[in-house]
């Protein structure tokens, strides 16, 4: 492609600008975080003095550590039950050949699109009569409705594009099929299963909806439900600076995977809504 | 003879398959795929089919925590007391407003991300990267974010040129949807871009160099030739995101809880369901949204599939 110095220039700028609109919002929130207590107020981008308060303030306080506890606990838990569960079916969806290929596919798409309203009211009937209601599981397991198809999707994406053949090579040349497994699927198919389960945490990470109908206290309430309950002094006294320092404890971690992962999780991504 | 000692099951994968495929393998095949997907499909069955099962039979009783003793069978009773409401069908329309503005904004603004990444010969790494921030964000961190930027004690909007220092966005219904929308926008819309341009790279290239030479400029390039081919990837990325649009709640739920106009199907599903503890009448509203989420999906489904033919037909 030759372009001209000038058509450089303009994909430049169009650059930049995708760059200012993504970044925007995240600078503002980690501003706000370290804006001393008498600044919070100042409405300055940046106020140019910086104060970790706010982060002492939320880690001394115990709805805060108890929440980003259960949000790690539970994200994690879900995503190695439903990664274990998708895996399975996924490699039966790639490599095996069977009839209702097709249904369980799109059946799949179909709880994806589940509205989560829907559910609430009669898991939030169920799990106080079951005693679910407040606990890890009954979160996690509202979890799969949307983890699972996510990590069904992605997975068989990714093992469509493993070469089963090498297996059986690897047989011929000797190895057990335990052996034959372990040295040769196992190493293709792991960045596949790493970029779903990354996918699929981020999914677990971010829902409130179930988390802030299901929970009631520092039992199992996550981040994202505990920080619409963080109350100011009064009703309309927003406590923004401890908020914001939540915030950023909560969008680190998924920046960080972003960054590194980036290639993988955009494969991963369009994968499953393009070939599927 | 080494390679006869091998077990048939393990070379048999290269063999050509038997037309009506009753074989033995064929069998054994089918009946462990079965087993491999069993868990996951039981599970999804579960966790979805059950409650929205429950949800229903719920919907059908007059059924509210506050007086539990009172419960009874009332058939369609609740779905006439929702359908005749005036504030479900303004919160419908709320909700369209918010997801046919977000979406359309998405499309528009999506399209020209996925352009840029396309084209981007440098930099395609760091634009790539910082898309993908706005989409792995936690919603409800994206709009404190934005409601604190636009509240008038906390924000710094109101400092920017042309715009009123006394500017108090969520006192008002279409400043607050504006608000709304945007945070929607601005979170979704790299999902939106990465559909977009996976579709793009599906296009070949040399369609653009033959146009080029037969004189098409960028603009009839674009509208002509990238457009079309693309209709199936728009339609897919629609799909999803207006789903995805309608089903809003977090970001309504911080910005302004439903207040001033911008109460959504959801939120009043919440609102119902969860701080006025009627069941009977809530899940009522569930089970119209979740038919409305059906209603939507089959008409992009439709669409979608007389697209496809349309476009093997021509080829």
């Amino acid at each position: 492609m030759v372009d001209s110095a000038r058509e450089r220039v303009l994909w430049g700028i169009g650059i930049l600008v995708v760059l200012f609109y993504a970044l925007i919002p995240v600078l503002w929130i980690a501003s706000l975080s370290i804006k001393p207590v008498d600044k919070l107020t100042d409405r300055k981008f940046f106020s140019g003095e910086i104060s970790f308060d706010n982060y002492d303030s939320i880690f001394g306080d115990d709805t805060f550590t108890a929440a980003l506890v259960n949000s790690i606990g539970i994200a994690l838990i879900a995503t190695l039950i439903s990664i274990a569960l998708a895996a399975m079916a996924a490699y039966a969806l790639s490599r095996l050949d069977f009839a209702g290929k097709a249904v369980i596919l799109s059946g799949a798409l179909a709880v994806a699109m589940f509205p989560p309203i829907s559910i609430v009211g009669s898991l939030f009937d169920m799990w106080r009569s079951i005693g679910l209601y407040d606990t890890w599981a009954g979160l996690i397991i509202p979890y799969m409705t949307f983890t699972l198809p996510l990590a069904i999707y992605t997975l068989s994406a990714f093992f469509r594009e493993i070469p089963w053949e090498l297996e059986q090579a690897a047989q011929v040349d000797g190895a057990t099929p335990f052996q034959a497994f372990r040295k040769v699927i196992v190493p293709l198919a792991a960045p596949g299963v790493f970029t779903a389960s990354i996918l699929v945490f981020i999914f677990a990470w971010n829902d409130f909806i179930f988390a802030n109908t299901l929970t009631s206290t520092d039992n199992a309430r996550t981040v994202p439900a505990a920080l619409a309950f963080f109350t100011g002094g009064s009703q309309f006294e927003q406590p923004i600076g401890a908020i914001s320092a939540a915030a950023v404890v909560v969008t680190v971690p998924i920046i960080v995977m972003v960054l590194i992962f980036q290639r993988r999780i955009v494969a991963g991504l369009t994968a499953g809504a393009v070939k599927g | 003879m080494e390679a006869a000692s091998v077990p048939e099951a393990q070379i048999a994968p290269q063999a050509p398959r038997k037309t009506g495929g009753a074989t033995d393998r064929a069998k054994s095949e089918r009946r462990l795929a079965y087993m491999l997907c069993a868990p996951a499909v039981i599970a999804m069955l579960l966790v979805t089919g059950y409650p929205i099962g429950y949800a229903f039979y719920l919907s059908l009783q007059k059924f509210d925590l506050r007086f539990p003793d009172e419960k009874e069978f009332v058939g369609f009773q609740n779905y006439v007391d929702v359908l005749t409401s005036s504030t479900w069908w303004s919160d419908v329309g709320t909700t369209l407003i918010i997801t046919v503005a977000s979406v359309a904004i998405e499309l528009v603004l999506g399209m020209a991300i996925a352009l840029v990444m396309h084209r981007a010969i440098f930099g395609r790494g760091a634009v790539r990267a910082s898309v993908l921030i706005p989409y792995g964000i936690v919603t409800v961190v994206a709009a404190f974010a934005w409601r604190y930027a636009f509240d008038p004690t906390s924000g710094f909007v109101q400092q920017l040129p042309l715009i009123s220092d006394t500017w108090a966005p969520f006192n008002e219904r279409g400043s607050s949807l504006l608000v709304i929308i945007l945070t929607e926008v601005w979170k979704t819309t790299p999902f939106m871009a990465l559909l977009l341009l996976a579709g793009l790279a599906l296009v070949p290239g040399e369609l653009h160099e033959a146009a080029k030479v037969d004189g098409a400029n960028a603009v009839q390039r674009f509208y002509r030739i990238t457009l079309p081919l693309m209709r199936p990837a728009i339609l897919v990325a629609l799909l999803f995101r207006t789903l995805d649009a309608f089903r809003v709640f977090d970001t309504v739920f911080i910005q302004t809880a439903g207040a001033n106009g911008t109460e959504t199907v959801s939120i009043l599903g919440y609102n119902v369901l969860i701080n006025r503890v009627n069941l009977g009448l809530g899940s009522a509203v569930s089970i119209l949204i979740f038919i409305a989420v059906i209603l939507i999906a089959a008409f992009f489904v439709k669409v979608l599939g007389t697209s496809t033919a349309q476009q093997r037909g021509e080829a």
